[in-house]
Order: structure tokens, then sequence, then C-alpha cells
């Protein structure tokens, strides 16, 4: 009976072990924060590296899926590769590296590959995910394809969490579907804020957190991507402001990023 | 084998059985039938035998590297340096003789100094001769193979072989032959200069390994081209050098030959890599390795090599560092492009061009150079250049307030769009200078527009209005964040 004890306390020190090294290489991966105070509360602290996002979007609105796609991988560094259904490519038009370097991401860190069906596509997203130098993997697929089941999607998934690499998976025209993503967002391109002579603004998307893992889901945002900062911000506090400055009757000050604080507050203050 | 030949159905070839009942090439095919009326005639196919023949080239490539190729029917080896394997010449030539038969062939084989000279003792010779130089002086003038008219004029002045010519003097049979047959006589002699074109350069580095028996599976094969491999990596590196392409050849008892080639990006040299990427070359073949009766020898060369300096081992552990951050990304590129293709592994390399499709080129990522730097975007601007760009542009219908003006509505993809704000037009010329003079081409007008739902577009309108044409066209040609 007291062997019996034993061998069982045994067991049992053995486990907490094999589960206190399991989280420890697990647990380095850690998160980016966006930017946005709300979204990265809800996310608690930003979005987690070294695992499988998706991201929804419209079939067509292939500018904005990418666009925010391109903007989590400026946030989370590193090279990125980008694996690309070839017939979505040839649909929706081809990455333009100055584009990419428009948004402030380097196009010198991006590897394409394009390959001619999903299957190819999800087994060379799972061998750049185990390579540990890489940031993040971009994976552009079309709608809801039948090689993307729920296997695909774990396979996804513990490819990203053993090489800490970031899978941003971007559907075109998908549905929710069962999955093990951290994170799942839908995205739609959101008007953006004019600027001077009625032209159009900075890249601004409207955001919606529609289920994420191990804490509560829900939020829609609309946000407004700041290139020259690197972070989100939201498109109606800034609208705001700007509405405020416009409905009081004083000289506009333009704001440069030279100059302080203080005295764009001083000159407030005067008017 | 027939084919025809000036207006006539004639035999191109014909097997022992019909020589024997006094056929010869050149018949024509009436006459054939009249001499042998059930005579089997089939059409000659040059360009078959042109496949085959060099299907036997590559299966003789296990015996030289320099391998020549007479069309229609010949085949010259260069033996130089090769010979240590066998025990003597007449061991080579039984050898070669054997694999013939083998691989469903008849040949006749000869060796000489020349080349020239080899090549007429296999077609030529009747008799055994004590040595080299009698055998060569005792072949038939035909061995020239001179044109009909000065063969039938050396044998009416009465030479019937290289010996009569040799020992006269050659400025009378160059005045009466021509100057032809002078060089011929040199060559075959090895008196003259003689040349060789070999099918392929000679690489850098090969290793081959030759099985007593013949090894039937492909996982064994793969095993041998890691040994292999493994060889390749200590000669590498005594020469300080990485190979940037990989070649294996597997040689099949039956005279088939598979060639495996893989590409790197880097200089490389680790041995386990290099074993790796075959494996993922064997993966990515259409139809799987077929071993078929067994590869009797595999060959494993290295056509393309650059300097790479040694790697210095860690002290601790002994292992090479991971190096530069760069390393890890290399190797999944090259992984990548041997099992889908170099051409679907790309990085963008910037190209200094206006035109805004132009100003990037999609390299394989394998040859792509050194990452340059990129233009950087003008700080507090929106984005000026769209993220997604259509090759070629796609044409939408646009209704615009003043036909030189911005665009109000578009229809696209049989959605129509209503314009909210506009920004524009960035004018951008044709390349006039690489036009024919007098072709100007048409200039595009951008427009960076977004419409009611928040989804922004690039048009351009194809010609200025009014000055290059009276009604342009509209097209779509990226999208924007």
């Amino acid at each position: 009976m007291n062997n019996m004890i034993d061998s069982l306390r045994l067991l049992r020190r053995r486990l907490a072990l094999v589960e206190t090294r399991d989280r420890a290489t697990r647990g380095t991966a850690g998160s980016v924060p966006v930017g946005h105070g709300a979204i990265d509360h809800a996310l608690g602290g930003g979005l987690m590296r070294g695992r499988l996002h998706e991201l929804l979007a419209p079939a067509d609105d292939a500018g904005a899926a990418s666009g925010f796609a391109a903007v989590l991988a400026r946030l989370i560094g590193g090279d990125i590769m980008w694996v690309v259904d070839e017939a979505l490519w040839r649909r929706e038009g081809r990455l333009h590296p100055a584009g990419l370097a428009a948004i402030g991401l380097d196009p010198a860190r991006l590897i394409i590959v394009l390959l001619p069906d999903v299957s190819a596509v999800l087994r060379a997203a799972v061998d750049g995910l185990r390579c540990s130098t890489l940031g993040s993997v971009v994976i552009a697929l079309p709608g809801d394809p039948r090689a993307l089941d729920l296997t695909a999607s774990r396979r996804l998934a513990l490819a990203a969490e053993a090489g800490g690499v970031t899978a941003l998976m971007l559907r075109l025209g998908g549905k929710p579907l069962p999955s093990a993503a951290q994170s799942r967002w839908q995205v739609a391109s959101a008007p953006s804020l004019p600027l001077a002579g009625a032209s159009p603004g900075h890249p601004a998307w409207t955001l919606e957190l529609l289920r994420q893992r191990g804490r509560p889901d829900g939020g829609r945002w609309c946000v407004e991507w700041d290139s020259e900062q690197a972070r989100l911000h939201d498109r109606d506090r800034a609208a705001a402001t700007i509405a405020d400055g416009a409905a009081l009757p004083r000289t506009v000050v333009s704001l440069s990023p030279g100059r302080s604080a203080a005295r764009a507050g001083a000159s407030r203050r005067i008017a | 084998m027939i084919e025809k030949r000036r207006g006539a159905m004639r035999l191109a070839a014909c097997d022992a059985a019909a020589r024997e009942r006094g056929l010869s090439p050149g018949m024509t095919l009436a006459d054939a039938r009249a001499r042998v009326p059930d005579v089997v005639a089939v059409q000659a196919d040059v360009a078959a035998d042109r496949v085959w023949l060099d299907a036997i080239a590559d299966a003789c490539d296990r015996f030289t590297p320099l391998v020549m190729v007479e069309p229609p029917d010949g085949l010259v080896l260069d033996m130089t340096g090769c010979l240590h394997r066998y025990d003597d010449e007449p061991a080579l030539l039984v050898e070669v003789d054997a694999a013939m038969r083998r691989w469903a062939s008849v040949a006749r084989a000869a060796m000489a100094a020349t080349p020239e000279g080899a090549r007429a003792l296999a077609r030529f010779q009747m008799l055994p001769a004590p040595d080299e130089a009698s055998a060569l002086r005792r072949l038939p003038v035909a061995a020239l193979e001179l044109d009909s008219e000065n063969h039938a004029g050396l044998r009416r002045a009465g030479f019937r072989t290289l010996c009569d010519l040799a020992d006269r003097p050659m400025a009378p049979l160059a005045a009466r032959f021509g100057g032809d047959l002078v060089d011929r006589l040199r060559r075959i002699l090895g008196e003259g200069d003689s040349r060789l074109v070999p099918r392929r350069m000679p690489p850098a580095l090969a290793v081959e390994r030759r099985f007593a028996e013949p090894i039937a599976t492909a996982e064994a094969a793969l095993g041998v081209i890691g040994d292999l491999a493994a060889e390749v990596q200590a000669m590498l590196e005594t020469r300080g050098r990485g190979g940037r392409r990989f070649v294996a050849r597997l040689y099949r008892s039956d005279g088939h030959v598979t060639t495996l080639a893989i590409d790197s990006s880097r200089p490389l040299r680790d041995a386990q890599g290099i074993a790796r990427l075959f494996v993922e070359r064997v993966g990515s073949l259409n139809d799987p390795l077929d071993p078929g009766f067994g590869y009797d020898m595999i060959r494993l060369a290295v056509p393309r090599d650059e300097p790479l300096a040694v790697a210095q081992l860690a002290l601790e552990g002994g292992a090479t560092g991971k190096g530069a951050d760069g390393e890890d990304i290399a190797a999944l590129v090259d992984r990548l492009s041997t099992r889908v293709g170099a051409r679907r592994v790309r990085r963008f390399v910037p190209r200094d061009s206006h035109l805004p499709e132009q100003t990037a080129l999609a390299l394989p990522a394998i040859e792509a150079p050194a990452p340059a730097p990129w233009p950087a975007p003008e700080p507090g601007e929106p984005p000026l250049r769209p993220l997604h760009m259509f090759d070629p542009p796609q044409p939408v219908e646009v209704i615009a307030a003043v036909p030189d003006g911005p665009p109000q509505r578009f229809r696209w993809r049989r959605t129509l769009h209503e314009v909210v704000y506009a920004e524009g037009p960035e004018r951008i010329a044709a390349e006039w200078w690489r036009r024919a003079p007098g072709d100007h081409g048409l200039t595009r007008d951008y427009y960076r527009v977004e419409d009611g739902r928040g989804r922004r577009f690039w048009l351009f309108r194809h010609g200025l209005y009014g000055s290059e044409r009276t009604d342009p066209r509209w097209y779509v040609h990226g999208l924007f964040a």
C-alpha cells in the first residue's frame, strides 16, 4: 500500500515537471501590442506571437484584407513569408512592393511563395512556420477551401507554436469555420478621414473580433493606421478631434512631428 | 527502314537478315520489293533515332565524362585518364560491347589515338591488325568518307587503302582531290590537330559509386547520395568552396539514366542539407523514382561552385554557430524552391523605372541579388501606391463630370462604385524614348479614389483627352489598403 502511494506521488511529481517544462517552452511567445488601447486590452496585451490568427474579409475587399495582414506583419517584425494561392494572386492582383513600403513594410524582408492549390499553400505554410528565424507567415486563401479543415488548421497552429512564428491566415470571402486559431477577425475597409482637398486619407478598417481562445470575445472598432509611429489608432476619436478643431474659431496650427506638445498646447490656449 | 530521298522511297537502313539477301541502304524500295517480295518496310524516324542516341550517350557517361555525339549514329568517348578502372583497352572494349548489348543496341567499338581514327576503325575495319598504326593504314579509302565523285576518282587512280595515300606527297593529292582529303587523312593517322566538343562541360567536382550488385530501392539510392554528399563536403571543404548546383545521376543497369538537380540560394557544403534537398526533389517528382532492375552506378556532380569560407566551430558543443540570421531562411528558400520549383518562390527587387508596374521585379528567391534598399515613403502622406496591382490593368466604365476631370462613379466587376473622395491626376507619361520615333504612347492620368464603403482604388485614364484621344479609356490598376 505504502509502496503504491509512493509511486503515485512520484508519478504526480513527474507529471508536474513535464507540465512546467511544456509551459516554459510555450510561454516564451509573448504578444505584440497594436497600439490601440481598447484592442490591446481585449487581446490581453496584444496579438499573441507564435499562434494562428484568422482574418476574414469580404470577397471584394482584397486591398483591405492584405493591408491589415501587412500591418500586423509589420508590427510583429522580422522576415515575412507570404504564401498565396496562384488563382487568387491572378484575380486580386499581385502584391505591389511600393504599396507595401508605403505602409511601412520593407519589401526586402518579404518572400513570396505562389502555389497552384490550397493544399500546397498549407504545406508550404507549415514549413515556413517551423523556420524560427521568420517573423510571420501570411497565408492568403480564397474563401472556404475544402482542404482547410480542423486538422489542417491545427497543424498550422502547432507549427506556429513550435517555431514561435505568427501565422496570419487571410480568407477572402470566407465564413467562420471551426478552427484552431487563437483569434478570428472580420476585416473590412472603412471610410478614411479625408485629407485636404477631399482626397482619400490613411488606411482605415472596421475590425471585429469574432472570437479568441481563452478570453472573452466580441468588440468592434474602427481603426486607422499610422505608419510613422507604427500603430493603429481609433479612427472615430481622430475624427472627433478634427471635428472639434473645425468647430472652434481659431487659427489652425499644423502639428508637425518636430514641434513640441507644449507649444501646440500654448497656441490652443491663446486662441 | 525506309525514307524518302531524291524523290523515291529508298532504304535508309536494313538489318543483318536483309543484308544477307542482297539488300543494302540506298536501294529504292521498289528494287528491294522485287528482290525480296516479303520485305517489311518501316518509315524511318530521324527524331526518334536522335533521342535514342542521346539516351545512349547519357548512359555512356558512366565510362567517361567526355561524350560527344556524332549524328546520326556515332558516339565518341574520350577515355583519356579514365582507363585505370579497366585492366587494359581490350577489356574496356569488351565492357562497352557488353553494355551496348544489354541496352538493346548493336554497336561497333574501336579505340584509337584520335577521334577520327577511332571512328574510321569502328566503321571500316575489316581485318585484325597487330597494332593501331598498321590497322589504320590498312583501312580502305572509303574510310575517308569523301563524296562519291572523289571517292570514285581515288579508286580509279588505283588507291585502295590509306597506306597507298599516306606514302605519296600530299601536295599533288590536294591539288587533285581537294584539301579536304589531306586534312581527313592526316587526322585519321594522328598527324593533324583534332578537337572534341563534349555534350556536357565536365563539372568542377564529381564523385561516384559503382555497385557490383545493382541497388533496387529508391531509399537505398538516396542513402548513397547522402554518402556521396559527405564525400563532396570533404572535398569542397579542402578547396574552400561551396556548391550552388548539385546534380545526381542515377545509372540504371538497363541503360536508363535519371538526372536529379538541385539549386541552392547560397554556396552549400553541408552534407545533410544536400541530402535533405535531394529527398525533397525526389518527393516532388511527378512519377516516382523507378529503380527497375536496379542502379549500378550513382554519380554526384557539382557543376557550379562558389567560394565559401571554412566555418569555424563554436567553442562549446563543437557545432557551428547559427551564424548570420538569414541562414535559416536561406535553407527554407532552398527547400521550398526544390519542392515547388524556383519560379514559385520569389523576392522583390527594385528596378529604376517610373512606370508603376515596372518599379519592381519578382525574381526567383534562389537567384535574387542581395536585398537593396527601397525608396522610403513620404512622411505624413497616405500611401500613394496601391498594395495590390493588376497586371494587366482591368478596364472599367467611368462617368466623369468633365472628360479630363476626376471620375464620379465607375463600374468594375459588375458593381457600381460611387466616388466619395478623389485625388489626382498624377500624370505618368509613356516611355517614349523606348518607342519607335513618332509614336509617343499614351499618357496615363492616375487618380486615387475612395468609394462609399471605404474601398480605395487606383484608376487611370489612358490618353490625354483632346490631344491624344477623343475617347480615352479607363482602367483600374490597383487596390489600396
